[in-house]
């Protein structure tokens, strides 16, 4: 059976970002310079052993972007992702071959990322012939089939085609193509976004049980904060690329501290009729500014009910209060409450 | 008051190939002035092709039998031009992604007020002066400036907001809304659900709000209606289904459902997959996926039957709906 992954790295820190920026180039024309749409920004963040890591945010404020960089299928525009101590930002592509087993990644839709034309057996198996071809033929089947089992696939539909499963037994596929290579860390980008309500609490069990029996570091990106709470040890919340706050899933929701994390936590229904009707929606204004052209100082000011003109002049740094990380100037004299 | 929509024995088929499909059976509700009722079930339950039917979009395939009366009108007896008398003015939809239901060639004015025009009677100058201020009432900022805005240069939500004023324009008393916030980002969700609720209550206009998401229910609904493989399971009010719950699906929904509030070790999750149309279990369609599943679930349908004062269900099973006994 697989056991869980051993390495001898002294570090706690599975992976260490540091000051990471991800910059896209809009083109605006032909004849005009194109714009810079700054998808993630200074962005600093260690990912412990064994934790789950949730990243919430609302559309556009660089999520999946941020777990892209942290494996390295988009490569960072500034700073560093130290992996078990090495800089793998910016590593060649054969470089960073070496580290593909241990860094894996699930996505959302589960049907659109499986290949149409190639059997379940062979997908699953696919990342073992590029990272791992020193494997035999019987020993990868093996493999495959162990991995199935652990996924709660039955072994004899190894030679079916994904258009003869169901989504949440495709996303089943999709993890156990994740799982294949023993990684240390899997990035899930919205893992249960595209199932039914049913399939989602199936798949979320399957992730923790996995976790456990494969001592597995999880690094879970989702819109859903019901979700992220469910599974995650610490919160990141991010807004417009960057981070507003990151604290333990108690902390974070017992007492927010940014006015984001508290509007966002106000605003998730939750399905209990009697509490939905007690609490009180901090109802924020207008949508999510342009990302292309941010406001200034604080992001989040323009939406903020606590924004002073500090707000304007200055980007608030991130601080670290020793059990969390949040940027607001005001963070110490709000006393906010909790989300329900 | 009487019920302003009253639906009975409705049923929704499609032909295919080789086989018929029944997509909604036996499906009756009556929906009073003013409230809201929450249609919940997942893919294939049926939930949107039964309104579908009732707005007469369902594809050329369909055959839909059955009585919806709006007053002592009956949608599924009429022809499309009569249907169209209707449509927009007394009864109106809304869809989850509003990109898809807007002209993208029209100015947002032009399409609102074509509704006002056609069934109204207004000159377009005053139709165009009621749309503006429709906007403003579904809190579009600087309306007259969005009115003249195609659809594209509109955010998401913005989007919705218009869907929201078209479909509100000539005050229908049912609003019909297909996953209306599914598509739209949580603080920008709750906005919307806001609006629902003041409109709602402003106008007297019933919503039937068809979700998934069982938080966004508990927040507006006054009753819900459960569906599952085509048919309704249970149905009844909000609290009663939340804090009560009598069919086995109800319950398994709700403890498949995380809670921001609540951080459990595990969700209890339902086993198996949601059936396919095409291949229908005998008996009660959930028996296979059901833990209280006695011997005559396997071959005979459950009727829906009264358990309490307004709540239904069908199910055999008449014990407590407890996991740990039947573990």
């Amino acid at each position: 059976m697989m056991q869980a992954p051993v390495d001898n790295a002294p570090a706690e820190d599975l992976i260490r970002v540091e000051n990471l920026s991800k910059h896209f180039s809009i083109s605006a024309g032909m004849f005009t310079k194109p714009l810079q749409l700054k998808a993630l920004q200074d962005i600093s963040f260690t990912v412990k052993r064994g934790e789950t890591l949730g990243i919430v945010g609302e559309s556009g404020c660089g999520k999946s972007t941020l777990g892209r960089c942290i494996l390295q299928l988009l490569s960072p525009d500034q700073g560093r992702v130290m992996w078990l101590g090495q800089d793998i930002a910016g590593l060649p592509a054969e470089e960073m071959r070496k580290h593909r087993k241990d860094l894996q990644i699930i996505f959302q839709d589960p049907l659109a990322s499986l290949n149409p034309r190639m059997t379940v057996g062979e997908i699953i198996a696919d990342p073992l012939r590029s990272l791992m071809p020193e494997l035999k033929a019987k020993e990868r089947r093996d493999r495959v089939i162990r991995t199935m089992e652990a996924v709660g696939l039955l072994p004899e539909m190894i030679n079916r085609y994904p258009h003869e499963f169901s989504g949440g037994q495709a996303q089943r596929i999709g993890i156990a193509r994740a799982l294949i290579t023993e990684p240390k860390l899997i990035v899930c980008d919205e893992p249960v976004s595209a199932l039914d309500v049913s399939i989602q609490a199936q798949i979320l069990n399957l992730l923790a049980d996995l976790k456990d029996k494969f001592g597995l570091t999880l690094v879970f990106i989702s819109h859903n904060l019901s979700v992220v709470r469910h599974v995650s040890d610490r919160i990141m919340v991010l807004y417009l690329g960057r981070i507003v706050e990151l604290a333990s899933g108690d902390d974070l929701y017992d007492q927010p501290r940014h006015p984001y994390t508290r509007a966002l936590l106000t605003a998730v229904p939750i399905p209990d009729p009697k509490l939905a009707r007690q609490r009180s929606i901090d109802g924020l204004v207008g949508e999510i500014p342009s990302p292309i052209n941010p406001p200034s100082g604080c992001t989040f000011r323009t939406r903020c009910r606590y924004a002073l003109p500090i707000c304007a002049q200055q980007r608030p740094p991130l601080e670290d209060t020793g059990t969390r990380m949040v940027a607001c100037h005001r963070w110490q004299e709000l006393e906010l409450q909790a989300g329900a | 008051m009487p019920p302003v929509l009253t639906v009975s024995d409705l049923n929704v088929r499609f032909a295919l190939h080789q086989a018929e499909v029944t997509a909604v059976s036996d499906l009756s509700f009556s929906l009073e002035p003013g409230e809201t009722l929450a249609v919940v079930g997942e893919s294939g339950s049926g939930k949107s092709q039964a309104f579908l039917s009732l707005m007469g979009l369902v594809a050329k395939n369909a055959t839909v039998s059955g009585r919806a009366m709006l007053g002592d009108v009956d949608l599924l007896a009429l022809g499309h031009s009569d249907l169209n008398r209707y449509r927009g003015k007394d009864i109106a939809m809304i869809f989850q992604d509003p990109m898809t239901s807007l002209n993208p060639s029209l100015r947002v004015k032009a399409q609102l007020a074509e509704v006002l025009v056609r069934h109204q009677g207004y000159t377009p100058e005053q139709a165009i002066r009621a749309a503006i201020e429709m906007l403003e009432r579904v809190g579009i900022p600087e309306p007259v400036k969005r009115a003249n805005a195609y659809p594209h240069e509109l955010s998401g939500g913005m989007r919705q907001r218009v869907m929201i004023a078209m479909a509100l324009l000539c005050k229908p008393k049912v609003l019909i809304a297909d996953e209306p916030t599914t598509a739209l980002d949580v603080t920008v969700q709750a906005q919307m659900l806001d609006l629902f609720k003041n409109l709602t209550t402003e106008l007297g206009t019933a919503l039937v709000l068809i979700t998934h998401d069982l938080g966004v229910v508990a927040g507006i609904a006054d009753r819900m209606m459960v569906m599952y493989g085509g048919r309704c399971v249970e149905k009844g009010p909000t609290d009663a289904l939340f804090y009560d719950p009598r069919h086995p699906y109800t319950l398994g929904l709700l403890h498949s459902t995380p809670h921001v509030a609540k951080r459990a070790r595990r969700l209890d999750p339902i086993q198996g997959l949601p059936p396919s149309l095409e291949h229908l279990p005998q008996g009660c369609a959930f028996h296979p996926r059901c833990a209280f599943r006695l011997e005559r679930c396997f071959a005979e349908r459950p009727p829906l039957l009264p358990v309490e004062e307004a709540h239904e269900k069908a199910c055999w099973y008449q014990g407590e709906l407890n996991y740990e006994e039947v573990a």
